[in-house]
């Protein structure tokens, strides 16, 4: 076992693929010597130079839609957008093209694409740099769609996302720097699994991405009531891996889904209901499904005021012992 | 003197435009008696256009098209039967019947499919340009747009993207004048498209897209110069859209008179004039080989609609994703 961060858990799984295969290609702005917005390339332009990692202008759109025809001709292209936030640019070529190229050819053509970008607060930049946009992308048939918290699972998601036939948004995390034990050894870790990182009977905390870390530590300070928390990282949301949910639900039989994007419209709606449809899970309920997730209006630039807006482990303490009440 | 094709290659041009002029000429009167699901957009009036690009090309050249496809697929060589069936939904047509008049594809034929949000197929013939350079391919990828997609930003990134990047792209644009109904004089900031081409460090041409020769000679220019320079070329013809943008288009946007003014200019007319003229072909051998393709076209459509074949929507939702076989390639 090694100690990596998460920065470093992605830069070695790119690393590992672009050996590997010399036409798993990064692409992006700033991504030579600079190493991208939040260093996760750097150093590696060093190693692979200007045939693996394709500096772009300042172009969003077009950088997405060169890498979806780079790929429907055999590339393996990594798109590095700098800001989850930018994702409305990408949109066209991601929900419009890429989705639908393998369907638009009858199965002739395959975009296997990554596009990786960075989500969320806690860093200051303020409304444009701050968001959660995974539900614009949730609902789009013919992505795939990764949202992974700790070292180990970005590495081993990283890698199949780069030898998947279809388009995966890989979102991450802004806590680059949380580091964790990985395995010395080649490894994968497939997509549409979830992880439970903490086992629990009383309550499954469902969530992914950052708030991973807040249900783990909300997780922790609930055995001081004595409640054992499960907690589920869903580490995949498209496909979603409704059986981990079902599974820990019918077991605990209280649920509480954490996420930071805003509730309204949030991709927690589609864990309730997966649940809520679901015969067995329904009837093991003790209590409603409980939602905590990110406040309902723009990131603040204030620092007393930003760290409001996610879920606090408080808050989801507070969700959880108000199902014990109900 | 002017670039003349020589007999062979002009007669079988002149086959490939009354090929495209009547395969939609079928289509429209498939419309017109309902026999058609959605909509179609015909590209009557620039039938130079398309049999100049292609033709003039390596058949291993790779086009991304637009909604407008028809004609280009055609010049690609695909067939009428595949794309009557394709207009009708059935299974046996180029995309199984999923993608319908706007999404010809051809991936057989290096024809990658047309984009419908207008003006996002240029990206991505500029990355596939971008991979046909690295795998060391002499290949190129032609990138078509209209006078409406050149306000697109995306147009104007790839641009860019390519010229730095120098990348074997050849971006085509068919300035027919008209978007759906806003003409180009008020949506369009330049008296020509292809000025543009000297803002991004990209060489470019502006032609007469109804003299199918014209269009011939430039393309072989611009694709001589993409190989021999490693760089993008930027070609605008210059034609007119006689059919309306889709079915059911008044055309309360422009005059008659403009209209006939056009049709003066048919490039079919023209370039049968000058066939006449070189004696390289009679009226009665253009009669006649305008008579059997419209007999293939009529034959063809009859016998796909006396057997019509549709997946199911199970086999459609299949191609949502890669099978577990092709995650296996």
């Amino acid at each position: 076992m090694k100690k990596l961060s998460c920065r470093e858990a992605i830069r070695e799984a790119l690393a590992e693929e672009m050996l590997r295969d010399d036409n798993v290609v990064l692409i992006g702005e700033d991504l030579g010597c600079y190493g991208g917005c939040f260093q996760v390339t750097a150093g590696l332009f060093e190693t692979f130079g200007p045939k693996q990692i394709i500096e772009t202008p300042v172009s969003e759109e077009a950088i997405v839609g060169v890498s979806i025809g780079a790929a429907m001709m055999g590339m393996r292209p990594v798109v590095e957008i700098m800001y989850g936030d930018f994702s409305t640019l990408a949109a066209d070529p991601l929900i419009n093209h890429a989705a639908k190229m393998r369907f638009l050819s009858a199965g002739k053509l395959s975009v296997p694409l990554v596009y990786r970008t960075p989500m969320g607060s806690g860093t200051g930049a303020a409304a444009q740099h701050t968001q959660s946009l995974e539900s614009m992308f949730t609902n789009i048939p013919g992505l795939k769609i990764l949202y992974p918290s700790m070292p180990a699972d970005l590495k081993g998601l990283m890698k199949s996302a780069i030898r998947d036939q279809d388009p995966v948004l890989f979102f991450e995390h802004k806590l680059y720097g949380v580091e964790e034990m990985i395995p010395e050894e080649d490894y994968l870790i497939p997509i549409g699994k979830a992880d439970i990182k903490q086992k629990g009977n009383d309550v499954s905390i469902i969530t992914y991405g950052k708030t991973v870390f807040t249900a783990l530590e909300a997780a922790r300070l609930l055995e001081d009531d004595d409640i054992s928390a499960e907690v589920v990282d869903l580490r995949t949301l498209r496909p979603l891996d409704k059986d981990a949910i079902i599974a820990s639900v019918v077991k605990t039989g209280r649920a509480v889904v954490v996420h930071e994007a805003p509730l309204f419209g949030g991709f927690s709606g589609e864990i309730v209901a997966t649940i809520a449809e679901h015969p067995e899970a329904f009837r093991a309920l003790k209590a409603p499904v409980a939602r905590v997730c990110g406040l309902d209006m723009p990131t603040p630039f204030n620092k007393h005021l930003e760290l409001e807006l996610p879920p606090s482990h408080t808050r989801i303490i507070d969700a959880v012992l108000t199902l014990f009440r109900s | 003197m002017a670039f003349e094709l020589d007999k062979d290659k002009a007669l079988s041009t002149l086959s490939l435009m009354l090929r495209i002029r009547l395969f939609e000429e079928k289509i429209e009167e498939m419309f017109s008696y309902h026999v058609m699901h959605g909509t179609t957009h015909l590209a009557i009036g620039q039938e130079a256009v398309h049999a100049g690009v292609s033709p003039a090309l390596d058949p291993m050249d790779w086009i991304v098209t637009t909604h407008r496809c028809h004609g280009h697929t055609l010049a690609k060589g695909s067939s009428i039967e595949e794309m009557f069936a394709e207009f009708l939904g059935y299974s046996n047509g180029l995309a199984y019947g999923l993608g319908g008049s706007m999404h010809l594809i051809d991936v057989d034929r290096h024809n990658a499919g047309s984009s419908a949000v207008v003006g996002s197929g240029v990206p991505i013939a500029t990355g596939m340009a971008l991979q046909l350079k690295r795998s060391g391919s002499k290949q190129l990828a032609v990138a078509f747009f209209g006078d409406g997609a050149s306000s697109r930003g995306a147009i104007h990134e790839s641009m860019n993207i390519a010229s730095v990047m120098r990348l074997p792209v050849l971006f085509l644009c068919e300035h027919n004048m008209y978007g759906m109904s806003a003409c180009a004089r008020d949506m369009v900031s330049t008296d020509s498209i292809a000025h543009r081409g000297a803002s991004y460090g990209i060489e470019s041409r502006m032609v007469d897209g109804n003299d199918v020769e014209a269009v011939f000679e430039s393309v072989t220019h611009a694709a001589d110069y993409i190989r021999e320079h490693g760089k993008p070329y930027l070609l605008e013809t210059r034609t007119y859209r006689f059919s309306g943008h889709s079915k059911n288009d008044k055309k309360l946007y422009r005059t008659h008179e403009e209209e006939q003014q056009w049709l003066q200019r048919d490039p079919i007319a023209l370039f049968e004039q000058r066939l006449i003229e070189r004696k390289q072909m009679s009226v009665i051998q253009m009669e006649s080989l305008r008579q059997s393709i419209k007999d293939e076209m009529d034959t063809t459509v009859e016998q796909l609609m006396n057997n019509p074949q549709e997946l199911t929507i199970e086999e459609a939702a299949g191609f949502t994703y890669a099978s577990k076989e092709d995650s296996a390639r």
